[in-house]
């Protein structure tokens, strides 16, 4: 298609095309996640185990998988800033935090929902609750590290550091507290336990996934060129010739 | 439609305060994201245009 | 490179920082003192009775030890860092994960060590058997190193920060939960007659672990706090 991605690779580049992308996205996100919640909420059936409190489910599961992609995906982001130098890479790492931290609270918070009428206890200490709670303080060190250090360029690096070395950690929490359970016999409740999923179950939530999958992607854009009015100060009433690489205010 | 009524619905076999609290939680954070976000571009939009 | 100058290099930063810890030894006691005023708390917080105690010892007793540990982070790199010996040793031609090993393992006996002495009297106060009081000694004296070594990573990420005392321990308590659940877990096991063989294992997987890749990720850091 003749298109030189590479350009985009500069802020100035990359901030009216993720204009132009967030849109898109939008109507994308909002379609799947219309479709998502009325086969979850109102076609599909109930579970025989569980009551309708399954349904939870379908916000529940959704959110933990976004707040652990987006934390690798974040991983990734600061891995290439370090290596390739890219200032634009950080400042995605540095947008992705915040929806992601928000997803691990939720999926916390659904959690807690949905143990509560199954299992009877708001929390229990199972191996994946665990984990989404550790990631959160992880998500807050990668966002404090930020906020805490004047020096962008340190701030970008250091955060950068602390989120790979996390990336580490969340699998080696997961084993940990598995086998944390298996010694303390009585505390063998598990949230694994998912339903035998109807046809409609795993629609309605593929498509859940799918539609928060797409509302991330459109948030983190929009939080991006945030970050990029911020750091680069790009706005210009005209372009002048001088600068052809200068955003027009909006 | 799997539901026989609203209030069926609206009850969710019992666990509704759960179901609908979850549901409408996530619903507010979202949306409280959304706006966030355009109220932190205008800000940042208008600092620069005093700037300019 | 040649091994006779590394290993030198090594033995002299710890002798270095060894020599600076005896010089105000004050300041290297209080990782003990909180040590023992921590596992003290407890037992008033919680009641005499001693099938309790026997339960949450294990647990107190690592958590105390991690957090004596976490407290004494900042010895590890601020004093060098104020006053321009951190760069120093960032541009030498030694490697600077070797460099990191070496200050890393002074702090160990200056602040892990004494807590690993400590801990069979801290255990006898809560009511821990002679085995289980064994398996505690030994389950700090593979973790304590660990802790040390982790808490490294995030002193170097937070080196001249405001406010970096908390968000050093933000930053560290989650990597410090596995070998928490594993040194506990040890002593637990010894208790309930299981057998600490299992957890002592993992131990000693993560100080292997962590002796690997976090002199790596604090030279990083380091590099980063300097630049």
């Amino acid at each position: 298609m003749g298109i030189n991605w590479l350009k985009y690779s500069a802020p100035q580049a990359f901030y009216p095309l993720a204009g132009k992308l967030i849109p898109w996205f939008s109507v994308v996100a909002a379609l799947a996640v219309a479709a998502g919640l009325y086969i979850g909420l109102l076609v599909a059936p109930t579970d025989f185990q569980q009551g309708e409190s399954y349904r939870i489910i379908f916000v529940h599961v959704p959110a933990a998988w976004m707040s652990m992609f987006l934390y690798v995906v974040m991983a990734l982001w600061a891995a290439f800033g370090m290596g390739l130098n890219a200032r634009l890479s950080f400042m995605m790492a540095q947008a992705i935090a915040p929806t992601g931290a928000m997803f691990t609270f939720l999926a916390l918070l659904t959690g807690a929902m949905w143990g509560k009428p199954t299992w009877g206890a708001w929390w229990v200490w199972d191996a994946r609750l665990t984990s989404e709670l550790i990631l959160l303080f992880q998500y807050a060190g990668v966002m404090l590290l930020r906020t805490s250090i004047d020096d962008l360029r340190r701030a970008d690096r250091a955060s950068g550091v602390f989120a790979l070395v996390g990336v580490v950690n969340i699998p080696i929490i997961y084993f940990s507290v598995k086998w944390w359970n298996t010694l303390h016999q009585g505390a063998s409740v598990s949230m694994t336990a998912a339903p035998k999923m109807a046809a409609t179950m795993l629609t309605a939530m593929l498509l859940m996934t799918f539609g928060f999958w797409m509302y991330s992607v459109a948030v983190i854009l929009a939080r991006s060129r945030c970050v990029i009015l911020e750091r680069e100060q790009l706005l210009s009433w005209n372009k002048p010739a001088s600068m052809p690489d200068a955003v027009e205010v909006r | 439609m799997y539901w026989e009524s609203v209030g069926d619905f609206l009850a969710m076999g019992g666990y509704g305060l759960y179901v609908w609290t979850s549901y409408i939680v996530t619903a507010l954070c979202m949306v409280w994201e959304i706006l966030a976000l355009w109220r932190r571009r205008a800000a940042v939009v208008a600092e620069q245009r005093s700037m300019l | 490179m040649t091994r006779p100058g590394m290993w030198d290099a090594l033995c002299g930063v710890v002798r270095r920082d060894l020599l600076l810890a005896m010089r105000r030894r004050s300041d290297a006691a209080m990782p003990v003192f909180f040590l023992v005023i921590v596992a003290s708390l407890f037992p008033l917080g919680v009641g005499p009775e001693p099938a309790v105690l026997r339960t949450i010892g294990p647990g107190v007793l690592w958590v105390a030890a991690l957090l004596a540990c976490l407290l004494s982070l900042g010895r590890v790199f601020t004093a060098d860092y104020l006053d321009g010996v951190l760069e120093q040793m960032v541009l030498i031609a030694q490697p600077l994960p070797v460099l990191v090993v070496g200050k890393v393992f002074a702090h160990w006996v200056i602040a892990g060590v004494p807590v690993v002495l400590l801990s069979p009297l801290l255990g006898l106060q809560f009511g821990l058997d002679g085995e289980a009081v064994a398996v505690l000694a030994l389950s700090l004296l593979l973790g304590t190193p660990t802790l040390s070594m982790i808490g490294a990573i995030g002193a170097a990420l937070v080196l001249g920060v405001r406010g970096s005392g908390l968000l050093v321990a933000l930053l560290v308590l989650p990597l410090y939960v596995p070998v928490l659940i594993f040194g506990a877990g040890a002593v637990a096991s010894s208790l309930a007659g299981v057998g600490a063989e299992a957890n002592l294992s993992l131990l000693g997987a993560c100080l292997v672990l962590s002796l690997f890749f976090a002199p790596w990720a604090t030279a990083a850091a380091l590099r980063i706090a300097l630049e």
